[in-house]
């Protein structure tokens, strides 16, 4: 059940992300042509600052606005409340901007081999 | 069967808008492993890469993008309910949402197969 | 076509002390039957014992509410050729709502939580005071108007799945009537009204499914006031607006 807060984190997260989505969905109309493979998405994103700023932050805006996404959900379909609910959430959010932050470290400055 | 109070347009959009979100927030911690084997084990990721040259995993694609692009749309057709003078449009708006998304998805299809 | 001669497969809700199920009356169809008449006619000649509320029969003091095939309507003003499929009709109480006896449901939770939205006039001046003087044409008071026709039938209440899924979200009529009242410039309340749809069971939960709109008889649109308690909201934690 969302709040005032809750619900103005999940409305900013959105908005933070469309314009990162319609970039995102570009991206990939584009790099999908003629096939993927790791050196040709590592020549466009490796040491990129660009690449890792508008990931990086489209992870973290991602792991905010699923975690209360799924929060209400999970409390209007699956009658999970209270503390439980708190940390289910808290959890998700944790677990995506790990898995997430990990892999746009990956792409970026981890320093792959192609 | 649906409930009868529920067959309406608006109502299918909200459920869209529902079930788009929960497929993609099952779906976000696959690809974000998927994309990390780049730094511990990109043999295996090209591996992967290769397999999702497939014809069934394009339709896949296909059906991944198309429910982004609902949900994004959708979402924004929520906040301008919210925050813009109120329209009298809304199922048209939600049309378009469905719409939109169909394009933006056959465009990704057209361009990977 | 006269209708008389058919019979209707009316299946109606009996629930006492808390054991419900559907029990099937066949009653005489005639032409321009409301389901009103329909329910009347088994309570005076098929089963007394049936409970079920009415009050005007024409259609403005939203009394019979019930769920009629799965819709939430006024049964005064359902007529049965629009809505018997095939001669049948299935008759509810009220969703959302505790029943008491057959097809009358308990309004206190509806009541309680149009207290709990803080959707009661507070009063600025006494009777001693000069009338205020409200400018129809003012876009607030054209607002206010817009939404200020609810009779609390429940109608809204029945028909959403928010009110359903979550005991504390205060729903669309409460949330309908206190944003009439922001609305309301003789009104002191502001402060606390915007506190009190800010919570758990607040306006941010409703996901827009209007079904509320929908299905409410006097063509109010609680999907459109609650909007209008986000941007309130959302406005007085930014520090704008009043």
């Amino acid at each position: 059940m969302l709040n005032l807060h809750l619900y103005m984190a999940q409305r900013l997260t959105a908005m933070i992300m469309a314009p990162l989505t319609i970039g995102h969905l570009a991206v990939m109309i584009y790099a999908v042509q003629g096939g993927l493979n790791v050196a040709e998405i590592l020549a466009r994103t490796q040491g990129s600052l660009a690449w890792f700023i508008f990931y990086g932050s489209f992870v973290l805006a991602v792991s905010i606005h699923a975690a209360i996404g799924m929060r209400a959900i999970m409390f209007e379909w699956l009658g999970i409340k209270g503390a439980v609910l708190s940390v289910i959430s808290w959890g998700l959010c944790l677990f995506l901007l790990a898995l997430g932050g990990h892999a746009v470290w990956a792409v970026t400055f981890a320093g792959a081999s192609a | 069967m649906i409930r009868p109070h529920r067959t309406h347009a608006l109502w299918y959009a909200f459920v869209l808008h529902r079930l788009s979100g929960i497929a993609l927030a099952l779906f976000l911690p696959l690809h974000f492993y998927m994309l990390s084997l780049a730094l511990t084990d990109p043999a295996q990721l090209d591996e992967f890469l290769a397999f999702t040259d497939l014809l069934i995993v394009k339709c896949a694609e296909f059906a991944l993008v198309f429910l982004l692009a609902v949900h994004m749309f959708g979402g924004l057709r929520l906040m301008a309910l919210e925050f813009l003078p109120w329209s009298s449009r809304q199922k048209t708006f939600a049309a378009s949402t469905v719409a939109l998304a169909f394009v933006i998805s056959t465009g990704f299809f057209l361009q990977a197969t | 076509m006269s209708e008389s001669g058919k019979f209707l497969q009316v299946s109606i809700w009996r629930e006492q002390d808390g054991d419900g199920h559907f029990e099937t009356f066949e009653v005489p169809r005639q032409d321009n039957q409301t389901i009103l008449d329909v329910v009347a006619w088994v309570q005076q000649q098929a089963d007394p014992t049936l409970s079920y509320r009415f009050a005007c029969r024409v259609g403005m003091c939203g009394s019979c509410a019930m769920m009629v095939n799965g819709a939430p309507r006024w049964t005064c003003r359902t007529h049965v050729q629009k809505v018997a499929d095939d001669n049948r009709l299935e008759i509810a109480p009220l969703r959302n709502l505790p029943v008491i006896k057959d097809l009358a449901v308990d309004m206190d939770p509806f009541f309680d939580k149009w207290v709990a939205a803080e959707a009661v006039f507070e009063p600025t001046q006494t009777r001693d005071d000069p009338m205020a003087p409200i400018n129809p044409q003012d876009p607030m008071r054209i607002a206010a108007s817009d939404a200020i026709e609810c009779i609390n039938c429940a109608v809204c209440y029945a028909a959403c799945d928010v009110v359903a899924a979550n005991p504390d979200y205060l729903g669309p009529a409460a949330l309908n009537r206190t944003w009439s009242l922001v609305n309301d410039i003789r009104d002191d309340g502001q402060d606390a009204r915007l506190k009190a749809v800010s919570g758990d069971g607040g306006c941010h939960n409703c996901h827009a499914q209007q079904g509320c709109a929908r299905y409410c008889p006097n063509e109010l649109n609680p999907t459109l006031s609650i909007s209008g308690l986000k941007r309130a909201t959302a406005k007085s934690l930014l520090g704008w607006g009043q």
